[in-house]
């Protein structure tokens, strides 16, 4: 070895906690790790390049005529209401790819490593807003080019897509959760589809609320979803701010209050 | 021997690197680790061998703070794994029996991210990949995806991985493992080289010589247990003697041959009469030339002599063998060879 010589392990002054900053810093550090992967292994964006574009084709072509009469006047009902379902979907795959990330040797070397416990987990989470990113950019460009031209104007669509986005960052804490206790990453994708399926489908996002049973009404008025969903239409088709939105906040912090301890509190454990 | 320069923080634990008392460890019903005691001195090589399943890997792990331990207590450099587990982590490397390293990144790009988590600046984590891959042969390699990467390539990066900190205490699981002899003798090379610049080495492995060419003090562990300790010389002379075994050319000659043998070695052999093959405890290398020319001046011709040293499962029998007492632990060399003696 190059290196003339290795202090001694008596000699060496060490702490035995991490600092706030040291945490920032490895989870910005395991958030490149993130990006290097995405990188490296383009076809992990197949869920979120793919997705946007077919779904959108096949939502609007399907439900246009029978909804709206026709197909531009359904985009402004349905561009939100894909916008939201597909970023929430793709949260789902934190949770998985927590998982397979936790049982690769790597892991190992991690936990091995003086850093922040908390690092990996939220640099992954951190690093996946870059997918609900491309997602929603990705969406949003399907639906101009089919003939979408939201009156809310270029800056609230982009606040619309930011909700979206820290939203779906916030949802992704509880796939996080299934992640870190589940023990097989396909488990975790069965379990994160049957909460969300009911979820995203059982909402405003598809179809006018007015149209199903009043039992139905009831549950698709109180699924956060939905008021997701109607804060994005709000901010792009008019540019407003409405309750609707303030919910959204609202549940998305309730979210992250209740999972984000409890995720880590798992994953101390598990590690 | 390395000298430490000891601050003199808790004198009782001198200068050990690993203190391990009463390690335990279950998964579920199975008891991996089943009270491990462990001492290794700073500054050496220590060999933890044992057979597939016997809790080396889940010793090493709780002593690198990956597992936590279900009873019992361990120290490295004097500091407790389980309450100071974070100052452990700085004082230690670990390189798993899988290579713990991204597989979908590049060799550059590991050791940049674990750099950049160790603390390094964004130059000096480059600059440190830099060093590491150049010093680990991979320079050319570094670009590549690990994907295609040999096993030789990944085990040397996964070293190089742990040294980034130049952490004083290194745990290497299984370094050369499903290694070819060329690798392995490589590896090898490199840990020799560690040593040198004053790191304590802790490896585990299942191969007698691997453990033989590196270790200055060995631990054998079977079912979880330490079954046997001491330096490589006691633990072979513990496991009896390489064997003498010499084909007789002329099958009449070998009751002849045979107390020639028994003569000049002054020891009982065994004879396999259809194989024409005489086989003897060689306890003593110079009396072979004795033996050869007592041989000669009898007339009797060799077709074939060679020496067959202990293999690992004669030292498992003959350790963990019917003749060791239950409380293996505490045997010591001396009783067990006296019990091979017996034999």
């Amino acid at each position: 070895m190059k290196s003339t010589s290795i202090k001694s392990g008596f000699d060496r002054e060490l702490k035995n906690h991490t600092s706030f900053r040291q945490t920032v810093r490895n989870s910005l550090t395991m958030a490149y790790r993130g990006l290097l992967k995405i990188r490296r292994t383009p076809e992990q964006l197949f869920d979120v390049t793919l997705q946007p574009i077919i779904f959108t084709l096949m939502f609007t072509y399907i439900f246009g005529g029978a909804i709206s009469g026709d197909i531009v006047s359904y985009l402004p009902v349905i561009i939100p209401g894909i916008l939201v379902q597909t970023v929430i979907t793709t949260s789902v795959v934190t949770g998985v790819q927590l998982r397979e990330d936790m049982d690769k040797g790597v892991f190992d070397r991690f936990k091995s490593l003086p850093i922040a416990r908390i690092a990996p987990l939220a640099g992954a989470l951190l690093a996946d807003t870059i997918r609900y990113s491309i997602a929603t950019i990705l969406t949003i460009t399907m639906g101009y080019i089919m003939g979408y031209r939201p009156e809310g104007g270029l800056e609230h669509v982009a606040l619309a897509g930011i909700l979206v986005i820290f939203c779906a960052w916030s949802i992704s804490w509880i796939f996080a959760f299934f992640g870190v206790i589940a023990r097989t990453a396909s488990s975790v994708q069965g379990i994160s589809m049957i909460v969300l399926f009911p979820l995203t489908f059982l909402s405003n996002a598809f179809v006018p609320v007015n149209t199903m049973p009043n039992w139905l009404q009831w549950f698709v008025n109180i699924n956060p979803i939905s008021h997701l969903v109607t804060a994005v239409r709000d901010l792009a088709n008019s540019g407003t701010i409405g309750w609707d939105l303030v919910i959204s906040l609202i549940g998305s912090a309730v979210i992250v209050g209740i999972f984000a301890p409890i995720t880590v509190r798992a994953y101390m454990r598990r590690t | 021997m390395v000298h430490v320069q000891k601050r003199i923080i808790e004198p009782n634990h001198g200068d050990w690197a690993v203190e391990a008392r009463g390690l335990v460890k279950n998964f579920g019903d199975n008891r991996a680790v089943d009270g491990v005691n462990l001492n290794v001195r700073a500054g050496t090589i220590y060999g933890v061998l044992g057979p597939n399943g016997a809790g080396k890997t889940t010793t090493i792990g709780m002593l690198a703070t990956l597992l936590r331990p279900d009873a019992g207590s361990a120290r490295i450099f004097g500091h407790d794994v389980v309450k100071e587990s974070q100052i452990v982590r700085q004082l230690i490397g670990v390189t798993g029996q899988y290579a713990s390293v991204d597989e979908s990144l590049s060799a550059t790009e590991n050791l940049i991210i674990f750099s950049r988590l160790l603390g390094l600046g964004r130059a000096e984590a480059r600059q440190k990949a830099d060093e590491l891959l150049e010093e680990f042969g991979l320079t050319e390699a570094a670009k590549r995806p690990l994907k295609n990467f040999s096993g030789g390539m990944r085990r040397r990066l996964d070293l190089a991985a742990s040294l980034i900190a130049q952490p004083p205490l290194i745990f290497l699981d299984e370094p050369t493992t499903g290694l070819d002899p060329r690798t392995r003798t490589q590896m090898w090379d490199t840990i020799r080289r560690l040593v040198k610049t004053g790191s304590t080495i802790l490896l585990t492995t299942q191969y007698l010589d691997e453990a033989d060419q590196l270790a200055d003090r060995i631990a054998v562990i079977d079912h979880g247990r330490v079954v046997a300790e001491g330096t490589v010389d006691e633990l072979k002379a513990s496991v009896g003697t390489s064997s003498l075994q010499l084909s007789i050319q002329n099958l009449q000659d070998i009751d002849v041959a045979r107390q020639i043998v028994e003569r000049v070695l002054n020891i009982q052999s065994n004879v396999l009469y259809e194989a024409g093959k005489i086989i003897a405890p060689m306890a003593n290398a110079d009396l072979v030339t004795d033996l050869l020319i007592a041989l000669r001046e009898s007339g009797i011709q060799l077709s074939e002599m060679s020496v067959q040293k202990p293999t690992l499962d004669e030292v498992f029998l003959t350790i963990t063998g019917q003749g060791v007492k239950k409380d293996a632990e505490k045997a010591s060399f001396e009783s067990k060879k006296a019990e091979v003696a017996k034999a």
